[in-house]
């Protein structure tokens, strides 16, 4: 298996595309699935099964599994929200007022395995909200009720991004297999302390600018949330208001923006494995027009814990620049960055998103970026 | 029995699909029994409520059917039936 950092993992709306990094140059090792829209694409470490999240576009959302490093597929069935499970859809109430409609399946927007201690446990996020659990390396899936059913969902859930609810984050806390956190748009932020039987809003400090009361317990808008690995008290998101960080394990959010930017608005967020001040976005024009600034791109990394911000654009386009990075875009493994835009327009950086070499510039959209890890 | 014929889009994912005679007298009786015939393909047609897919698109003869949450539409023995992708989700 490629040494972490080496092999980057692509989903685009034309299937998943591998490059590999050999000789000091990426080259396209791969294209899986060709014509499928890929939501999510990741290598458990844990195995090294590769898994593709796609939307089929009319066949539904499909999940599929590659134990042999891509060289051949299976299909497992997927999540499938249980019988009963309602969605509820305030603004689109039916003559009889009933803001509610059956639970379907609408898309796969993240998957994240368990603790190392569990193998077999895989995590995913899903729209129209639910978060499934499998204990089987994925063959059977649950969804995991006690979040399902949390108070909050019925009046402060709604959709961003999407139509309706999206689980789009989920960190486990590599040093306590019963915590894990995860990331809703809109929602907020929720956290489970033992192994989801109970979870905690966890969106204080926050603030969502598009409610009447921006500092509500929910209805939040976390483009992404990242942990810090070796100091899981540590997150960042990269929210619609703002780039916020949390040191308390998510019970204060501070406002690590600058106030004119650039590193305020944007999607993705990567936050150092290591050291818990650094992390990096990629950022586009506010809310209202969602661009790269000024047709430049660039990204931000901070090394003091948000406090300052340094501009990075060497090798990156300055002039005619229309790309924008979805959430899951950006990725980081030890001194690596790699982005993917809307555009498909792809780069990586070997010294920790200093100086950037693009990819190539004629690749689908994208839509996640993953190194594959060991 | 009702003849059923398949876009051939269907083929990427089950090799095997072929038109041919399946049982039933409602458009879910025939999924059901395809479900039967190739393990996995209701999946493809209907979510987790057995209602159609929103981008897939099932005529008996050359109309579409009514009933897309419950399928209950009536097919009869002599009657064609199409399963198709809408061009909405292309």
């Amino acid at each position: 298996m490629a040494k972490t950092g080496s092999r980057l993992l692509l989903g685009t709306r034309k299937g998943l595309i591998t490059l590999e990094h050999e000789d000091r140059r990426w080259r396209v090792t791969g294209h899986h699935h060709p014509g499928l829209s890929i939501s999510y694409a990741f290598q458990d470490p844990r195995a090294g099964t590769l898994w593709a999240c796609s939307e089929t576009g009319h066949w539904g959302t499909k999940l599929f599994r590659s134990t042999d490093n891509g060289a051949t597929w299976d299909q497992p069935p997927g999540p499938k929200y249980p019988e009963g499970a309602v969605v509820y859809d305030t603004w689109n109430a039916g003559p009889d007022g009933t803001p509610t409609k059956p639970a379907t399946l609408k898309y796969l927007w993240v998957m994240t395995p368990g603790h190392a201690s569990r193998p077999q446990t895989l995590f995913l996020g899903t729209e129209p909200g639910g978060l499934f659990r499998s204990e089987d390396g994925g063959e059977n899936w649950e969804l995991v009720p006690t979040l399902w059913n949390h108070p909050s969902r019925e009046k402060s859930w709604f959709g961003g991004g999407r139509d309706e609810p999206g689980i789009h984050s989920i960190a486990v806390d590599p040093h306590d297999p019963d915590r894990m956190l995860v990331g809703i748009s809109c929602a907020g932020v929720f956290e489970t302390t033992n192994d989801g039987e109970s979870w905690s809003g966890r969106n204080q400090g926050l603030r969502a600018d598009f409610l009447p009361d921006p500092a509500a317990e929910y209805g939040h808008d976390p483009h992404f949330m990242a942990m810090c690995g070796a100091d899981p008290n540590v997150l960042w998101q990269q929210n619609h208001c703002g780039i916020f960080r949390t040191a308390d394990g998510g019970r204060q959010w501070k406002d690590v923006s600058q106030p004119e930017g650039p590193a305020r608005f944007g999607f993705p967020i990567a936050a150092d494995e290591q050291d818990p001040n650094v992390a990096w976005v990629v950022p586009a024009v506010s809310d209202e027009k969602r661009m790269a600034i000024e047709g430049g791109l660039c990204v931000c990394r901070t090394d003091d814990a948000g406090d300052r911000w340094t501009t990075f654009r060497a090798g990156l386009p300055q002039e005619n620049c229309f790309d924008i990075v979805f959430r899951h875009g950006l990725d980081v493994a030890g001194d690596r960055l790699a982005f993917g835009s809307t555009t498909g327009n792809v780069y990586a950086s070997s010294d920790r998103g200093e100086n950037w070499e693009c990819l190539g510039t004629g690749f689908p959209p994208v839509y996640s970026v993953r190194f594959a890890r060991e | 029995m009702p003849l059923v014929r398949f876009t051939r889009h269907l083929k990427r994912y089950f090799p095997s699909l072929a038109e041919g005679e399946v049982g039933g007298s409602t458009v879910a009786e025939v999924i059901a029994a395809l479900e039967q015939r190739h393990p996995g393909i209701a999946d493809f047609l209907v979510d987790e409520r057995g209602a159609l897919r929103k981008h897939v698109n099932v005529f008996i003869g050359s109309e579409m059917i009514v009933d897309r949450t419950t399928l209950s539409d009536r097919v009869a023995a002599d009657a064609e039936l199409f399963i198709m992708q809408a061009l909405s989700g292309g």
